[in-house]
């Protein structure tokens, strides 16, 4: 019938225009950002001076810094606490529990991230102001941070534990595996590929949070010296200046927004590349 | 069978609203600084509401984007929170009320007031602890500087003769609020914001205390007589002599009716007296 | 290894729940009647919402609309027509999720280039609502994508020894199966929409005003409460009454998802 021979090329259709989406947005920033890259040349971006834009200095790699290791501690922390959580609420869990555990998760992933910024505002920062002032500082961020992609790692691996084949559990059980030793041994690999996909997606927005990360982390550009210190991220550099700027300091702008869709595309081939050599397949 | 009928009935619902052909006789865009936002969308609904059939869009953005907006005909009116510059001489501005810069501390910071020898001093990283303190040992002070380009830290830095790239600040802040927010949590910061800002926490309950300038004390009536060393006009710029909608709304806003309105931002207005 | 699992979960939750207790705490007072159905006024202080809840739903139907479609049909083409392992699939993949991770105010400055000046939407609902599209695609495919792949074997194998068209095995056999995931990615997607603001203030705007259609600016729940709490003096009461607002708007959306899903949509016995 004459559906099946359009359904496909409407359904490729569909798939090449979502994949032509970030084709769409690097070029726009490419184009942005060129003429600052052709005049100042591509290493003056990766330098450590100071972020000058009214002498016409952008080094970007303090900030680069910045952002890379308050994504990183959070998905560090984030990714294990969520990987337990969802299978607590799979396999631990009396059901009403699981399902109240889960709806709050849902609710959470839905909260701005002005108001995760807020509460980390004014009450993270004056709390941690005690032990270390100035307080807003990498700590803070990644605490902030953790708390906003945790319900979204919890979503998506519980959605990947869900996925398991029934039989596969129904088998361990006749074979007097433990529940830890089911979980461990099958339902962990089995589900593996959609886990590791469901991190890659929250270690991607890690990188890419702006507001929360703007209210809390001090916004100092400086190479910190300590999880006290206050640092600026890319995005929030572009957050704080973009409306501000004009012709150069704006292509830098631009420019960071590029590098840091180019480290994250950077993260991406390396997940994928791992993701490929350990596939389990099912 | 899913009830495919339910989906894309909802699914042309939802596209409904694009069906209506969108009206733009009468239309004002306002873009610019953010301190002066809310101000403005006030004036525009008060205006609105005099003449029903005129729509105004205040949307934000900074000062620079409204200077910039206001010359390639992006918008009709800019909103800018400073003087205009002589590199700005192509545009008209129109002062609707004033607005001071004070600088903020804890309520319960014993401080009584800071010299400008001080305060440049801090900001340059050369004082770390506050010269008088109820506690024992010495306290690091906090100091909150804001992200360039606004127009609070270009007036700052111009005042007190400082370069950016010399401040060596704790914190760097983008709104008002976020300075307002850490210093009333953070019993040893130090931050500069806008006085209508700081004023009108303060009179809500917040537990911050605004710092007099060169034995100036820093407030709405300081503003008023004109004493006040720290001040700055807010302005509504055109590309050229306004009129039309564009020149109704400025008289309105200079007006004495938008006087209660500018009070309760606590400015200073400065015309229609 | 139980108390651990126990413990880690507790510890998950602890902190979020402080956290929605205080937004509750602190909105509680500033939520009535009028709250819901007033316009605001005083730059937001005081008055209600009315106008910014009509934009935010309108903003979100946008949104939905344009992912639904689009998302389905990428997902479909993912998981039936090509293999997991060829390289369209690694190559769409990837795409999809450098997209996902593009800081959100990127996807702000190339609304306002794309919709708001080159398309020439403006300052407008239906920049925002695109802009948004754009963002929560990847989450909506990857999830949906998954709930297609988990469909179980022997059901694609009786559709296949019973000779029914692959067109005909999606539409009523796969979709319906998958309904409960299909749902489950529309609540995280409609989640992460409803939680955007840096995109929102580049393309939709502040304009607290009703709006008139969709070319129309105007601000949702999450842009309201950034203006009243870091913009206005004296904004916290209804920035945090805004916030239980959406609080409350979330949980509606999510519990009305998964009814329909059961439903209309979904032959699933899975429980939820």
């Amino acid at each position: 019938m004459a559906i099946d021979l359009w359904l496909p090329r409407i359904l490729q259709l569909c798939a090449w225009l979502c994949a032509a989406i970030i084709i769409a947005i690097m070029t726009f920033l490419l184009l942005e950002s060129l003429p600052l890259i052709i005049e100042s040349g591509f290493w003056s971006f990766f330098q450590l001076q100071a972020w000058q834009p009214e002498e016409n200095r952008f080094p970007l790699l303090a900030m680069l810094i910045g952002s890379l290791l308050v994504a990183s501690g959070a998905m560090l922390i984030a990714t294990p606490l969520g990987i337990a959580a969802a299978i607590f609420g799979r396999y631990y869990a009396p059901t009403p529990l699981a399902i109240a555990y889960r709806g709050l998760m849902e609710l959470l992933a839905g909260i701005p991230s002005v108001v995760f910024g807020f509460w980390g505002l004014t009450i993270l920062v004056p709390w941690i102001a005690h032990w270390s002032p100035p307080g807003a500082s990498i700590l803070a961020g990644i605490l902030v941070l953790t708390l906003m992609i945790l319900p979204l790692v919890v979503l998506t691996c519980d959605a990947a534990l869900l996925k398991v084949p029934p039989q596969y559990l129904h088998g361990a059980t006749a074979l007097g595996l433990s529940r830890w030793g089911t979980i461990r041994h099958i339902s962990l690999p089995t589900a593996f590929p959609a886990i590791a996909s469901g991190i890659v997606l929250q270690m991607g927005r890690a990188l890419g949070e702006t507001m929360a990360v703007l209210m809390v982390c001090g916004n100092v550009i400086q190479l910190p010296d300590s999880w006290f210190s206050p640092v600026r991220t890319l995005t929030a550099n572009i957050a704080l200046e973009m409306s501000y700027a004009m012709d150069n300091h704006r292509a830098a702008l631009f420019a960071s927004g590029l590098l840091l869709l180019l480290s994250a595309t950077a993260l991406m081939l390396l997940a994928d590349h791992y993701r490929q050599k350990n596939c389990v397949q099912y | 069978m899913p009830n495919w009928r339910g989906v894309w009935l909802l699914l042309g619902i939802c596209h409904l609203g694009s069906c209506q052909v969108p009206s733009v006789e009468k239309k004002l865009i306002l873009t610019g600084s953010s301190t002066l936002a809310p101000l403005a969308s006030e004036l525009a609904s008060a205006f609105e509401s005099r003449f029903p059939d005129v729509r105004i869009d205040v949307q934000s953005g900074g000062s620079a984007r409204g200077i910039s907006d206001t010359r390639n005909g992006l918008a009709d009116i800019g909103l800018v929170s400073r003087a205009l510059k002589p590199t700005e001489n192509d545009l008209i501005a129109h002062g609707i009320a004033q607005d001071g810069i004070s600088l903020i501390v804890h309520k319960e910071n014993p401080i009584a007031t800071l010299s400008s020898h001080q305060i440049r001093q801090i900001y340059t990283g050369n004082i770390n602890f506050w010269p008088a303190t109820n506690h024992s040992t010495k306290q690091p002070i906090t100091v909150i500087h804001k992200a360039s380009g606004r127009s609070t830290q270009e007036l700052f830095l111009a005042y007190f003769q400082l370069a950016n790239r010399d401040i060596r600040p704790d914190i760097i802040i983008g709104e008002n609020q976020h300075a307002l927010k850490l210093v009333s949590s953070t019993p040893n910061a130090l931050a500069y914001v806008s006085i209508g800002a700081a004023e009108f926490e303060a009179t809500q309950g917040l537990p911050i205390r605004l710092l007099p300038i060169e034995g100036i004390d820093a407030s709405v009536l300081t503003l008023k007589s004109q004493q006040f060393p720290l001040s700055r006009r807010l302005n509504l710029v055109t590309a050229s002599t306004p009129v039309g909608l564009a020149k109704q709304f400025i008289e309105f806003s200079q007006s004495k009716e938008a006087h209660t309105l500018i009070n309760k931002q606590f400015f200073i207005p400065i015309h229609g007296y | 290894m139980r108390p651990l699992f126990w413990l880690t979960a507790l510890l998950g939750a602890v902190v979020p729940l402080l956290m929605l207790w205080d937004i509750i705490a602190n909105g509680l007072p500033g939520l009535s009647i009028e709250f819901l159905s007033q316009p605001p006024t005083d730059t937001g202080r005081s008055g209600g919402i009315l106008p910014i809840l009509f934009a935010t739903v309108w903003i979100l139907a946008i949104c939905l609309s344009v992912t639904l479609p689009l998302g389905l049909g990428c997902a479909i083409y993912l998981s039936e027509y090509i293999d997991s392992h060829s390289s369209a699939a690694r190559w769409i993949g990837l795409s999809l999720d450098i997209l996902a991770s593009t800081p959100s105010i990127i996807f702000g400055l190339f609304g306002y280039a794309l919709f708001a000046i080159y398309l020439n939407f403006g300052f407008s609902l239906l920049s925002g609502g695109l802009s948004l599209a754009c963002m929560v695609l990847p989450l909506f495919i990857r999830t949906t994508e998954h709930a297609l792949r988990a469909c179980p074997i022997h059901y694609r194998q009786a559709a296949s020894a019973l000779n029914i068209r692959q067109s005909g095995f999606i539409l009523r056999i796969l979709l319906p199966i998958s309904g409960t995931g299909i749902a489950v990615a529309l609540i995280l997607s409609s989640g992460r929409a409803l939680a955007e603001t840096a995109v929102l203030i580049f393309t939709a705007g502040y304009v607290s005003r009703q709006p008139d259609s969709v070319f129309d600016s105007g601000r949702t729940l999450s842009v309201h409460i950034y203006d009243l709490s870091m913009n206005v003096p004296g904004g916290q009461q209804n920035a945090a009454a805004s916030a239980l607002v959406l609080v409350l708007l979330i949980m509606l959306i999510n519990s009305t998802a998964r009814l329909l899903a059961r439903r209309y949509i979904s032959y699933d016995q899975t429980p939820l």
